[in-house]
C-alpha cells in the first residue's frame, strides 16, 4: 500500500476521503517557521499577509491624516511646518492610494479569487509571493524616507515643475517615483496572476454567467490594471530621467511640456478610482444576496455595468485637468463622459435596491456596512456628477469640495465595502467570528465619524478654501468649521481603531464559524473554514450561479487530479470544461531573493542610473534560480 | 452663538465672505453659482429618492408566495429599466446645462481690458499692458480693476504650475510654465475681493493670496495714472536714510522702485508698495510695523519664502520702513 502511495502519478480516484486529506496536505503544505514564511506559495497566506499589511499602512496614513486635522484645527496654527506638513500630505495621499487601496483590494483578489472559482491555488503563485515582498519594500522606502524627514512633498500626484529637477532638489520626489514603480510592479503582478486564474482555473461547470460577481470585478479590475499601469510607468520613468538624466520631457523651456505629465498620470489616476472601486462593488454583489436571503437581481446587468465602467474609466481622466486650459470642445467630450459613468454606477446601485427589495434583510455587521456604503457613496457619486461639469469645476477643482468628493466615493464606495468583506470573510480566514457587538459600535462610529468629518469640507471648498494649505489666516471664514472637522474626526480614528480591535481579539477568542456561518451560497464556504492548503479535497463540480443553495449540501465533485504533485484542473474559457491537468509550483524562496534584488536596484537607481545596468545582474541572477528545475514532481511532469 | 453660526453656513451664504463661490459678485460667478444650485437641487433630490427607495426596501415584508415573489421581480426589473432611463435623461440634461453655462462664460470680450498675471512661488506680478511702453503698468499681489468692464487676465506661471482664483467673481484658471491661459470676467459692484493659489505650488502655497479691487471707472482711471508715476520722494532726513540703505543694501537686486537706483526684477515691484492693502502676497495688512516686521524676519512670517534675511541696524530698520510707508 505505502508503495502504492508514493508512485508519481497518484490520482485521487484511487483514495478515500481520509488518505486523500492526509496526502494532499502532505503535498501542499508549507513548512512551520521562519523558512515557511519566505518560501510560501500559498494564496490564502499571501493574501492575509498583504491585507494585514495595507490595514497597517491604513492606520499609519490614518495617524498623518489626524495630524493634518490637529494643524488645521485653528487658524494660523504653529504646530507642523510647511515642509513637514507638505510631506505628510503626500505620503498620506500616496500611502492611501498605492499602499493601502489598491493593494488590499488585490489581495482581497488572491485571497478570495481561487476559493470561488474552486481551485487550489492561483496561477502563478510564485509571481504572488514576489509581488507582496516587492510591495513591502516600496511601502517602507516610502516610509523610511519619511521618517528620515526625506519623505516626498509634492502630493501624491507629483505635478511637474514642482517636482523637476529645477524647483525639488534632494532625493524626495525620486523617492516617491520609485515607490510608484514597486506598486506598480506588485500591482501588474497580481493583475496578471488573476486574468490567468480566472480564465482557466475555473471549477467545471462555471461558465462565464455562473462566476460570482467578485470574481468579475477582480477580472475587469485586472484588466484596467494591465492597461493603466503602463501610463504611469511611462511618466514616473521619464520623470527620473529628466531628474537624474537631465532629460527634458517636462521642462517647457527646452521644448517638453508641463501638462504632458498630467496627461499620463490621469490617463492612469483615473482608472486607478475604478481599480479601487470595482472590486468594492464586487465585495457589495457577492455579500449582499447573503444578508437578503435571495440571489442577485441582475446578473447580467451588473456584469456589463462593471466592464461598462472598466471602459469607460479611460475617456474620463481629462475633467482633473477642467481648469487648465484645454479646448472648449474637449472639456464638452469628457464632462459628458464623466457623467456617462453615472449610467452604470445607477445600473449597480438600482440592481442591489431591487435586490433588498426582493429580499429578506439579516441585520448583521457586514449589512450595515453595506448601508453605510449606500448612504455615502450615493452622495459621493452624486458630488461626482457636479465635479464632472466643467464649469462647476472651475469653482471647486483644489478645494475642499473636491478633498470631501473623493473621501465620500473612496471611504464611503470603497472603505465601508472592504469593511464589511473583512467582517464577512473574517470568518472562513480565522475559522472564527468577529464580535457583533464591537462590530455594531465601529460602524455607528465609523458611519458618524465619517460624515460629520467630511460633509462640512463640501461647504469649506464652496467658501473658497483650497486643498494642500498648510494654515489659513484668521479672517479667512472657515476656522470654526475646521475646528469641529478636525474634533469629528476623532470619532473615525475611534471606529477604525475599534475595528482592528475586535479584529485582534476576535482571531484568538472568536467564536468559531464552522464551514459556512453566514449560509452563503458562493464556493468558498463549500471548504472548512480556515482551508486546508490545497483548498479543496476534491474540486467542486458547479451547476448554477449559487451552488450551495441550489445544490444543497453536498456538491458534486470531479477528480482525477494527481496527489503526490500540486496539481490544477484547467477548464476551457467560456464553457469551463475541464480540459488539462497543469502542476503548481512548489514553494521557493526566490521570489524573496528576486524582490530583495529588484529593491536594490530600485532603491540606487534613485541615487544613480547606473544601477539599472548593474542591477539588473543580481536580478536575472535571481531569476535563474527561480526557474531553475530541481527534479521534484512538479517538474518532471 | 458665533460658533452656530459658522455651522450653518449654507443659510448665511450671503455673507460667507471675500473669498466665496456662494456670494457671486459678477456675471460669470452668478451664471456658476445658478448652475451650481441647479446640480445641487438635482443630486440633493436623487439622493432622497435613492435613500428613501432604500428606507421602504428594508421595511418592506417580502412576497409570501413564489408567484408574489416572481410578479414582483418583474415588476422591479421594470422600474429598475426606468431609472437607468431616467438617468440617462438627468446625465444628459446636467450635461447640456453646463454646457450652456460653459459657452455663457467663455464667450469673446473684445473691447475687456487686458491684465497680465505671472505667478511666481509666492507671489503675483500683474502687468496692465499699453502701447506705448511708458504707460504700460507694473505692480504686484493687487490688481484693480473697473467696475462694468469686461476684464481679461492673462496667465503665465514663472516657475511651477499656480492657478487664479477668484470665487467671487469667477471660476479659476491655471498658470502654467510655457503655456498661456485667460479668464474673462466682470466686477458689478465695487468691492475687495480675495483670490488665493488653487494649485499645490511649493513650500508657500497657502500664502499666496492676490486682492482684486473693482472700482467706479474714474477711481480706476486715477488709480492706474498714480501707479505709473515714479515713487513719492522722501519727505524727511530718516525716509531719505531709507531710500539710501534700500538702494545700497541687498534689496535693490530684486526689487523696483521707479525712480531709485533700485532696479532688480526677482522680487516684486515696490514703486508703490504701501498704496497696496496687504504685502507678502496677502499676508499682512499693510502698515509701517508690519514692512518691518517683514523686512526684519521674512523667513519667520513666510517660511521658506525667496526673500533672505537682510542684516540692518535698528536705525537702518526704521528708515527703511519709514520710506516704504511713503510709498503710496
Amino acid at each position: 500500500m505505502s508503495e502504492a502511495l508514493e508512485q508519481r502519478d497518484l490520482r485521487d480516484t484511487a483514495l478515500d476521503e481520509v488518505l486523500l486529506e492526509s496526502r494532499l496536505a502532505r503535498t501542499w503544505h508549507t513548512p512551520p517557521g521562519w523558512v515557511g514564511f519566505f518560501t510560501t506559495v500559498d494564496h490564502k497566506r499571501i493574501a492575509v499577509r498583504y491585507i494585514v499589511t495595507a490595514f497597517a499602512f491604513l492606520l499609519l496614513g490614518g495617524v498623518l491624516a489626524l495630524l493634518m486635522r490637529l494643524q488645521l484645527s485653528r487658524p494660523e496654527a504653529g504646530l507642523i511646518g510647511p515642509d513637514l506638513y507638505n510631506q505628510i500630505f503626500t505620503v498620506h495621499g500616496s500611502t492611501m492610494m498605492f499602499l493601502f487601496a489598491v493593494p488590499v483590494m488585490e489581495a482581497v483578489g488572491v485571497l478570495l479569487v481561487p476559493l470561488m472559482l474552486g481551485t487550489r491555488n492561483i496561477a502563478f503563485p510564485r509571481l504572488n509571493a514576489f509581488s507582496y515582498w516587492i510591495y513591502l519594500a516600496g511601502g517602507l522606502v516610502l516610509w523610511v524616507a519619511f521618517v528620515l524627514d526625506v519623505g516626498p512633498d509634492v502630493g501624491w500626484f507629483a505635478y511637474v515643475p514642482l517636482s523637476g529637477p529645477q524647483y525639488s532638489a534632494g532625493k524626495r520626489a525620486d523617492i516617491w517615483a520609485q515607490m510608484i514603480t514597486f506598486t506598480e510592479i506588485a500591482a501588474l503582478a497580481i493583475a496578471v496572476e488573476i486574468v490567468v486564474t480566472v480564465l482557466k482555473q475555473r471549477a467545471p461547470g462555471m461558465s462565464l454567467d455562473r462566476i460570482p460577481l467578485f470574481v468579475w470585478a477582480m477580472f475587469v479590475t485586472s484588466f484596467v490594471v494591465i492597461l493603466a499601469m503602463p501610463a504611469v510607468v511611462v511618466a514616473s520613468t521619464a520623470l527620473i530621467l529628466d531628474r537624474l538624466v537631465g532629460t527634458h520631457f517636462f521642462n517647457p523651456a527646452e521644448g517638453g511640456d508641463a501638462l504632458l505629465w498630467q496627461h499620463l498620470f490621469w490617463f492612469f489616476g483615473h482608472p486607478e478610482v475604478y481599480i479601487i472601486f470595482l472590486p468594492a462593488v464586487g465585495m457589495i454583489s457577492s455579500i449582499l444576496p447573503t444578508f437578503v436571503r435571495r440571489p442577485i437581481f441582475g446578473y447580467l446587468p451588473l456584469v456589463l455595468a462593471l466592464i461598462g465602467t472598466g471602459i469607460l474609466a479611460f475617456g474620463l481622466w481629462v475633467h482633473h485637468m477642467f481648469t487648465t486650459g484645454l479646448p472648449r470642445v474637449g472639456e464638452s467630450f469628457f464632462t459628458a463622459s464623466s457623467m456617462a459613468i453615472a449610467v452604470p454606477s445607477g445600473v449597480q446601485i438600482f440592481c442591489w435596491l431591487a435586490t433588498i427589495w426582493l429580499g429578506r434583510p439579516v441585520w448583521r455587521v457586514p449589512f450595515l456596512y453595506i448601508l453605510a456604503f449606500f448612504f455615502t457613496f450615493v452622495l459621493g457619486g452624486l458630488t461626482g456628477v457636479m465635479v464632472a461639469s466643467v464649469p462647476l469645476d472651475t469653482q471647486v477643482h483644489d478645494t475642499y469640495f473636491v478633498v470631501a468628493h473623493f473621501h465620500y466615493v473612496l471611504v464611503g464606495g470603497a472603505v465601508f465595502p472592504l469593511l464589511a468583506a473583512v467582517t464577512y470573510w473574517f470568518s472562513k480566514m480565522t475559522g472564527r467570528m468577529m464580535s457583533e457587538r464591537l462590530g455594531r459600535w465601529s460602524v455607528a462610529l465609523l458611519f458618524i465619524g465619517f460624515n460629520f468629518t467630511f460633509f462640512p469640507m463640501h461647504i469649506l471648498g464652496l467658501q473658497g478654501m483650497p486643498r494642500r494649505i498648510y494654515t489659513y489666516q484668521a479672517d479667512l471664514p472657515w476656522g470654526g468649521m475646521n475646528l469641529f472637522v478636525s474634533l469629528c474626526s476623532l470619532a473615525l480614528a475611534a471606529g477604525f481603531l475599534l475595528f482592528v480591535w475586535n479584529a485582534l481579539r476576535s482571531a484568538r477568542a472568536g467564536e468559531a464559524a464552522g464551514d459556512n456561518p453566514w449560509g452563503a451560497a458562493t464556493l468558498e464556504w463549500a471548504t472548512s473554514s480556515p482551508p486546508p492548503p490545497y483548498n479543496f479535497t476534491r474540486i467542486p463540480v458547479v451547476r448554477s450561479a449559487n451552488p450551495l443553495w441550489d445544490d444543497g449540501g453536498a456538491l458534486p465533485v470531479a477528480s482525477g487530479l494527481s496527489v503526490n504533485r500540486r496539481e490544477l484542473l484547467i477548464t476551457t474559457t467560456a464553457e469551463a470544461r475541464p480540459e488539462a491537468r497543469e502542476t503548481s509550483p512548489r514553494d521557493s524562496a526566490w521570489p524573496f531573493w528576486a524582490a530583495i534584488a529588484t529593491t536594490i536596484m530600485l532603491v540606487c537607481s534613485i541615487f544613480t542610473p547606473w544601477a539599472v545596468v548593474w542591477g539588473s545582474i543580481p536580478v536575472a541572477v535571481t531569476l535563474v534560480g527561480w526557474f531553475w528545475p530541481r527534479g521534484t514532481p512538479e517538474d518532471d511532469s | 452663538m458665533k460658533r452656530a453660526s459658522r455651522l450653518l453656513p449654507l443659510l448665511l451664504a450671503g455673507c460667507s465672505g471675500w473669498q466665496s463661490a456662494l456670494d457671486p459678485r459678477g456675471p460669470s460667478a452668478q451664471d456658476l453659482h445658478g448652475l451650481f444650485w441647479l446640480f445641487t437641487i438635482t443630486c440633493t433630490v436623487i439622493w432622497l429618492a435613492v435613500m428613501l427607495v432604500l428606507l421602504a426596501a428594508l421595511l418592506r415584508r417580502p412576497p409570501a408566495t413564489k408567484g408574489a415573489a416572481e410578479a414582483a421581480g418583474r415588476r422591479s426589473a421594470r422600474v429598475v429599466g426606468g431609472a437607468v432611463a431616467a438617468t440617462v435623461l438627468v446625465v444628459a440634461g446636467l450635461t447640456f446645462a453646463s454646457y450652456l453655462a460653459t459657452r455663457a462664460i467663455s464667450s469673446d470680450q473684445p473691447e475687456a481690458l487686458v491684465i497680465r498675471l505671472r505667478g511666481y512661488q509666492w507671489w503675483w506680478e500683474v502687468t496692465y499692458p499699453h502701447e506705448q511702453p511708458d504707460q504700460t503698468l507694473l505692480t504686484a499681489n493687487e490688481i484693480h480693476i473697473p467696475t462694468g468692464r469686461p476684464v481679461r487676465i492673462e496667465l503665465a506661471a514663472a516657475d511651477v504650475i499656480h492657478s487664479f482664483w477668484v470665487p467671487n467673481l469667477t471660476g479659476k484658471q491655471d498658470m502654467i510654465p510655457g503655456r498661456s491661459n485667460s479668464l474673462v470676467f466682470t466686477a458689478e459692484k465695487p468691492g475687495t475681493y480675495r483670490a488665493q493659489c488653487a494649485e499645490f505650488c511649493g513650500l508657500q502655497h497657502a500664502h499666496m493670496a492676490l486682492h482684486v479691487v473693482a472700482e467706479p471707472p474714474e477711481a480706476f482711471e486715477r488709480w492706474r495714472t498714480a501707479q505709473l508715476a515714479e515713487a513719492p520722494a522722501p519727505e524727511d532726513a530718516e525716509e531719505e536714510e531709507g531710500r539710501r540703505v534700500l538702494e545700497s543694501k541687498a534689496c535693490a537686486a530684486c526689487h523696483t522702485v521707479r525712480g531709485t537706483e533700485a532696479a532688480g526684477n526677482l522680487g516684486p515691484d515696490l514703486t508703490h508698495v504701501a498704496s497696496r492693502r496687504f504685502i507678502a502676497a496677502g499676508m499682512l495688512p499693510t502698515t509701517r510695523g508690519s514692512l518691518a516686521a517683514w523686512v526684519a524676519d521674512p523667513q519667520s512670517i513666510k517660511p521658506g519664502n525667496n526673500m533672505p534675511m537682510v542684516s540692518l541696524t535698528a536705525d537702518e530698520l526704521q528708515a527703511v520702513s519709514a520710506y516704504l510707508t511713503r510709498l503710496r
